[in-house]
């Protein structure tokens, strides 16, 4: 078996970035396959599934909450408690945290503006499989464009989660309102991870910044443990 | 049965809509110190059983209508 390890990305109704994720995760060494929302199953020898952003359902009733009711989230559901890596970015974290996959939720942007820039995050110490290769510390470029951002949890769940190694990229400044400038985060094995900022669109120097590539690099290495071949 | 399920922000929770709706509220020149906004939405259930209508919006409002963390929601049966 050749060292590309298939990843599905899935397209919902209203998905935006799911194109540019398949580019970007060729680019760094996978094999990205789409998967479409309403499909019962994922395709076989799945190493990873990526969420991708846009505004699944239209953000209707709330950012991801139509979503995540969606045929094919059982199927991520089962492959996330078994173990497999799992990427929600955007609308993507917005679905995770609706489905009790990640914890908290996004609200609206503090300054009341949709926010599209490049931003400079904080890579944490964090259970998350697939940043395990960067150390704490280090800093990504990446951009942002969302107008529901603003990750809150309660004080409980914030300090549980911290405790618990689950704050996984922080922002370096205050760019939404988020608590504790959290940008990404992931559940407590750190399979699964959410993260507002968009690595796939920032894999291409020709673009701007390349932030995005150490970490889908990081989930390819991830995929392929998962499935268990090597580079 | 008619029902209606009314979502609102909790309270402490962060409310940018709320906040916009009372800044262009003040600039119409009302003096409004604080807005909330929230949803409704209106049902027609199958059932005729109060109680069981009650059980069922409780169980969509926690399922989907309302994101516990971040919202309340009162329910309302209509002619009960």
């Amino acid at each position: 078996m050749s060292g590309r390890p298939t990843i599905a990305v899935v397209t919902f109704p209203g998905s935006l970035d799911d194109g540019d994720m398949r580019l970007a995760l060729e680019l760094v060494g996978a094999e990205p396959v789409a998967v479409w929302h309403a499909d019962e199953r994922l395709p076989g020898r799945i190493g990873a599934v990526v969420l991708p952003g846009g505004f699944s359902y239209g953000d209707y009733l709330r950012c991801g909450a139509l979503a995540k009711l969606a045929p094919l989230m059982r199927a991520v559901r089962t492959f996330a408690a078994e173990g497999g890596p799992v990427l929600g970015v955007c609308n993507g974290f917005q679905i995770l945290c609706e489905a009790g996959l990640l914890p908290g939720a996004l609200l609206a942007n503090r300054q009341l503006e949709y926010v599209c820039r490049d931003v400079t995050i904080a890579v944490e110490e964090s259970n998350a499989t697939a940043l395990r290769e960067l150390e704490p510390t280090t800093t990504l470029e990446l951009p942002i464009k969302h107008g529901q951002g603003n990750w809150y949890a309660d004080d409980e769940t914030l300090a549980e989660i911290s405790a618990r190694g689950q704050i996984t990229l922080r922002y370096t400044e205050d760019v939404n309102g988020s608590r504790g400038r959290v940008a990404g985060v992931c559940n407590e094995v750190g399979n699964v991870l959410g993260l507002m900022p968009h690595p796939e669109h920032a894999v291409d120097p020709l673009l701007g910044p390349i932030g995005g590539r150490p970490m889908l690099a990081g989930l390819v290495a991830a995929a392929r443990d998962h499935l268990g071949i090597a580079a | 049965m008619r029902a209606t399920v009314t979502i609102r922000p909790k309270p402490g929770i962060l409310d940018p809509p709320g906040e916009a709706v009372q800044g262009s509220l003040a600039s119409l020149g009302f003096a409004v110190t604080r807005a909330r906004v929230g949803r409704i939405v209106e049902l027609e259930l199958a059932t005729d059983d109060p109680a069981e209508a009650h059980a069922q919006l409780g169980r969509m409002a926690t399922q989907l209508l309302a994101n516990p963390l971040i919202e309340s929601y009162e329910i309302e049966v209509e002619g009960t």
